[in-house]
């Protein structure tokens, strides 16, 4: 197709130098695109005078134990990380598994008031997060559960994107007759749904895992209200702390921070890419 | 058909049939319930008690006390909150426009440039995105730096250096470039899956009938692309009204800085309101305002897309 496409434009082609300028334009923007993460490594892994440097230094450096050693000294970094990764796995393991069971409800089910309940889920997408901060900051402190991990995973458990990606997928990829099929078998509803409907939809499920986990990992502002004490910082919480510490801030510290924070959800997401961005620009399609 | 939802034992052993039907829905709604359950808890709740402790004077552990609009009044005659109000709508102008307009140009020229990278392209343009917002402040105050590389660009230039960490617009400058670094190439792709939704024979009839390349852009590509510009835009326009990670992190670097005048947002306003300083009476009144002007933007957004697309058949995002 696309070079069937590449052929067909032929006639009012760019020519040389127009390539040559969208070529350029393209790369300019990778480049902006990928620099701030170079330079992260390139921060990190130099000494402290670095980051100031006249001309800017962009070669990375051989410091990087050094720097993250004050890192360990100031915070309890591996603590932190441990952190997220139990509160974002919590969170993605109960998504998946919610997101799944309700997309299903309405992608397979036929019950009264189905559509109004579908609508007023993709509704709630709209609602900012901010709105009611206040009152379930209360609620979290009503439970005494200010400074926990519940006050994190609990509200987050199951959310209307999941449940809009996940109806969506199963609509196309489950063929209703398999589920009949097993109905009439005599499989209990949930039997069918585990047996039969799960093996079907794992990228989906994996997909929504991958962008749910990434969600929470980088979440700042609720996880900022909560949480209190130090040992139970997420990892971005953890990083801000290095940010505010006031003795001349140690930018090799705080990048090597950074970047080993940021290094393991970079992977995931060169690993998962596609599926990733399909699923993060799949909120287009519904409007 | 009107019986209930619940299937009742009873009804089960005499009609076998309807049984079935009212065990499926029973299991429908159990199936969707959770959403439902934590929604009310967790998201329609807040949001009208939001409204309820407006109108009250609480420190989040003492009693309640009326107050009817004083809230309201306290927060329109406290300069800080015009401040806020107005450092949001700045930056969100700052992040937005530029970035749509960047986004849009970058799609294009990945659409009709070579196919042959696309692929490569469209994972480097979402790295950003993908970061989380503090490693993305916390970079990009390494190069707003005072003698920062941002700065030493501008030397290279000719223009003067700025204080991108203290100054009214300087402050504002960094902040909005950390949105639009981290959203354009997002957005870009959005619009790209948008141009590819755009069937190509609608080109090749424009080709016919001798459009030339600008025309095709301004009379199919524009106008089929609309959706999608309505789309970012409004979802552009709401995520930064609700900025907040990045003033709080960027200018938290001296402790409390925070709440500097040069990059107070709204969301940064409620925030101290409550948590800072405990009022939450006067922060729900915040929010309750934010969410008015999240509305009434949306709406703004929606009118002038429209009255765009009649007038120039959508040329204007």
């Amino acid at each position: 197709m696309s070079t069937l496409r590449m052929f067909r434009k032929k006639p009012d082609d760019l020519g040389f130098f127009g390539k040559l300028g969208f070529y350029c334009l393209l790369i300019l923007g990778a480049l902006v695109s990928i620099f701030p993460f170079y330079w992260m490594f390139v921060v990190g892994t130099n000494d402290k005078g670095a980051v100031f440097h006249v001309p800017p230094l962009l070669t990375v450096g051989d410091q990087f134990f050094d720097n993250f050693k004050r890192v360990l000294e100031k915070s309890d970094f591996f603590q932190a990380l441990g952190n997220s990764l139990f509160v974002s796995s919590m969170v993605t393991i109960s998504v998946v598994f919610f997101c799944t069971l309700a997309g299903y409800a309405f992608a397979k089910y036929e019950f009264p008031g189905k559509n109004m309940l579908f609508v007023f889920v993709i509704a709630t997408l709209i609602v900012p997060q901010q709105l009611g901060v206040l009152p379930t900051y209360v609620i979290m402190a009503k439970l005494h559960w200010i400074d926990s991990f519940k006050a994190l995973i609990v509200p987050a458990m199951v959310n209307a994107f999941g449940i809009f990606w996940m109806r969506q997928y199963i609509s196309a990829a489950v063929p209703t007759e398999l589920i009949e099929a097993g109905r009439i078998d005599g499989g209990g509803h949930f039997r069918i749904f585990w047996k039969i409907a799960v093996p079907v939809i794992t990228p989906a499920m994996a997909t929504l895992g991958i962008l749910n986990f990434m969600t929470v990992w980088n979440d700042f502002f609720w996880p900022l209200v909560v949480l209190k004490n130090k040992e139970h910082y997420t990892i971005q919480i953890a990083l801000q702390q290095l940010f505010t510490t006031r003795d001349g801030l140690d930018y090799g510290m705080i990048m090597s921070a950074t970047f080993t924070a940021t290094l393991p959800l970079l992977v995931v997401f060169l690993l998962f890419s596609r599926w990733v961005i399909a699923g993060l620009t799949s909120g287009a399609i519904k409007s | 058909m009107a019986e209930p939802v619940l299937a009742s034992p009873h009804a089960e052993s005499k009609r076998p049939f309807l049984t079935e039907q009212r065990r499926s829905r029973f299991t429908a709604y159990t199936f969707i319930s959770p959403f439902f359950i934590l929604f009310s808890i967790f998201g329609l709740y807040p949001i009208f008690f939001t409204f309820y402790l407006s109108f009250f004077k609480w420190d989040a552990l003492g009693p309640m006390k009326y107050v009817g609009f004083k809230n309201y009044d306290l927060i329109t005659s406290d300069p800080t909150f015009w401040i806020s109000f107005s450092n949001t709508l700045i930056m969100g102008l700052m992040g937005t426009v530029p970035q749509v307009f960047l986004a849009l140009l970058l799609a294009v020229l990945l659409h009709s440039g070579m196919t042959r990278f696309k692929k490569t392209f469209r994972i480097l343009y979402f790295m950003p995105n993908i970061t989380s917002i503090v490693a993305v402040t916390l970079v990009f105050s390494t190069l707003f730096g005072n003698n920062g590389m941002i700065n030493w660009l501008l030397g290279g230039i000719g223009v003067e250096s700025m204080a991108f960490n203290s100054g009214w617009w300087g402050v504002k400058i960094a902040i909005s470039t950390m949105v639009m670094w981290r959203w354009t190439g997002y957005n870009a792709i959005l619009f790209l899956s948008g141009l590819q939704s755009i069937p190509m024979d609608l080109y090749e009839s424009a080709r016919i009938d001798g459009a030339n390349r600008r025309q095709q852009l301004f009379s199919i590509t524009l106008p089929l692309l609309k959706p999608f510009i309505i789309f970012v835009t409004l979802q552009s326009t709401i995520g930064a009204l609700q900025l907040f990670t990045e003033p709080y992190v960027f200018l938290g670097q001296s402790g409390t800085g925070s709440t500097r005048q040069e990059g107070i947002t709204m969301v940064t306003y409620l925030y101290s309101e409550a948590f800072r300083n405990g009022f939450f009476g006067t922060a729900a009144a915040t929010a309750v305002l934010l969410f008015l002007v999240t509305i009434l933007f949306s709406v703004l957004n929606m009118l002038i897309s429209r009255s765009g697309s009649r007038e120039t058949g959508g040329k204007k995002a």
